[in-house]
């Protein structure tokens, strides 16, 4: 599989965000944008994703059958965690297992994975700014999908999460999966490629 | 799907979700009303169903907001718009529609004979207002959700979701009265109106979700 991405511009109406945004991730790779706060890394992974309408270009899935396009085929994580703050953290990993399908992990396992076993039966308001963030990056593995499209996957991580949550990643790639990361702490995983972004655009 | 629909439920039971909140809305209206038009019971009696179907119907307009933008401030409406091609947008929407009504609908249909009473109306009127809110309620839910999927961006948009709902309801409001006198009032007829408003309802069951799909789609950008 291969997840291309040709010549990809966005615009908010105010001038281009950016544009001819080109590039090509094979089964395994990753890629890291990177670049200071409003230089329009989320957008970027907004558009990847189809959640914004590019202005220009297409990003497509190719050498594949199985997934028709790049959202089916996708885990978006948000700045935002989708979790419900009244429900229990299993209530929400499992609501989002079985809505998003092909289950993966299972949601203990997945807890235990990252370490938040013994949160299961919490609502999810009781935890605290990490924890919840390490719910969201749950999400990512009780449901399989080939592309992680991550952005700011580490805000509020401490720095031993950070790494843990770099371990997940490398797996994810060595098991044949497609990373795009928009972060400006970089992700400790060896091998990325690399998309710097320079500066802020004018608003 | 139903994953959704429990999850909704789920949510709007817990504190917070507003079903309540709708119930002592419709209370609270039915309440005064007997005070503003004084104590003329036959008069109470004939203005009972009228009466009735507009508290229901404001009382189901009060939440409609939040039917999107909850999930939109949390960022799950993202995620549901990505599986648009396990789930098509039109069914979310519909999952979502069929959970609101039954945590703010049903129970203004369930406590409805109850406040009935309190407008003195005779037993067979009761029942018939309380089977036409039961077959119209979910039109108002599923217009109300291309309203609320329209105006999700907005941060304040309650209102507008309300004025913009209005004109589309007023036609289900129409025939459910009707159907509701027709029971009571001898010439007039019940079957027809109610039948109408059915068709109404199964009509704006396809056109609101798909409508709101589309909405939501647009809003994400």
């Amino acid at each position: 599989m291969k997840l291309v991405v040709t010549d990809l511009g966005a615009d908010r109406g105010s001038g281009p965000i950016f544009e001819a945004i080109t590039f090509a991730l094979r089964d395994g790779e990753g890629l890291l944008v990177t670049g200071p706060n409003g230089a329009g890394k989320s957008t970027l992974v907004r558009a990847i994703a189809g959640l914004l309408r590019p202005s220009s270009g297409t990003a497509v899935l190719e050498e594949t059958n199985e997934w028709p396009d790049v959202p089916s085929a996708s885990h978006y994580l948000g700045p935002i965690n989708a979790m419900k703050p009244a429900l229990s953290v299993f209530e929400n990993l499992s609501f989002w297992q079985s809505f998003c399908g092909r289950p993966a992990l299972d949601v203990d396992a997945a807890l235990d994975r990252i370490g938040l076993a013994h949160t299961r039966d919490l609502p999810f308001s009781y935890l605290s700014t990490g924890q919840r963030r390490r719910v969201s990056i749950a999400k990512l593995l009780v449901s399989h999908r080939p592309v992680w499209l991550l952005d700011e996957p580490t805000s509020g991580l401490d720095a031993a999460s950070e790494l843990h949550f770099a371990e997940l990643v490398r797996e994810h790639m060595e098991g044949g999966g497609i990373v795009v990361a928009a972060t400006h702490l970089p992700i400790r995983v060896d091998g990325m490629k690399r998309l710097e972004f320079s500066g802020a655009v004018a608003a | 799907m139903i994953s959704l629909i429990l999850r909704d439920i789920r949510l709007g039971v817990r504190a917070g979700g507003g079903m309540l909140i709708g119930i002592l809305f419709f209370l609270a209206v039915i309440a005064v009303v007997p005070f503003g038009v004084g104590p003329d019971l036959n008069l109470l009696a004939r203005i009972g169903p009228a009466i009735l179907w507009i508290g229901a119907l404001l009382a189901s307009l009060l939440g409609l907001d939040r039917l999107f933008q909850a999930d939109r401030e949390d960022g799950s409406l993202d995620i549901l718009i990505l599986q648009n091609h396990e789930h098509p947008l039109a069914l979310t929407v519909f999952a979502k529609c069929i959970a609101h009504w039954l945590t703010t609908g049903l129970p203004l249909v369930i406590v409805s004979p109850a406040l009935g009473l309190l407008m003195n109306m005779e037993p067979a009127g009761i029942l018939a207002t309380t089977a036409t809110l039961l077959a119209g309620t979910p039109a108002i839910t599923f217009i109300g959700a291309t309203g609320a999927a329209l105006a999700v961006a907005l941060p304040r948009g309650g209102l507008l979701v309300s004025v913009l709902v209005l004109p589309f309801v007023i036609p289900v409001l129409i025939f459910g009265v009707m159907a509701a006198y027709g029971a009571v009032e001898n010439p007039a007829p019940f079957t027809q109106p109610f039948l109408l408003m059915c068709a109404l309802t199964l009509f704006f069951a396809v056109l609101g979700p798909l409508a709101a799909g589309a909405a939501l789609k647009a809003s994400s950008d």
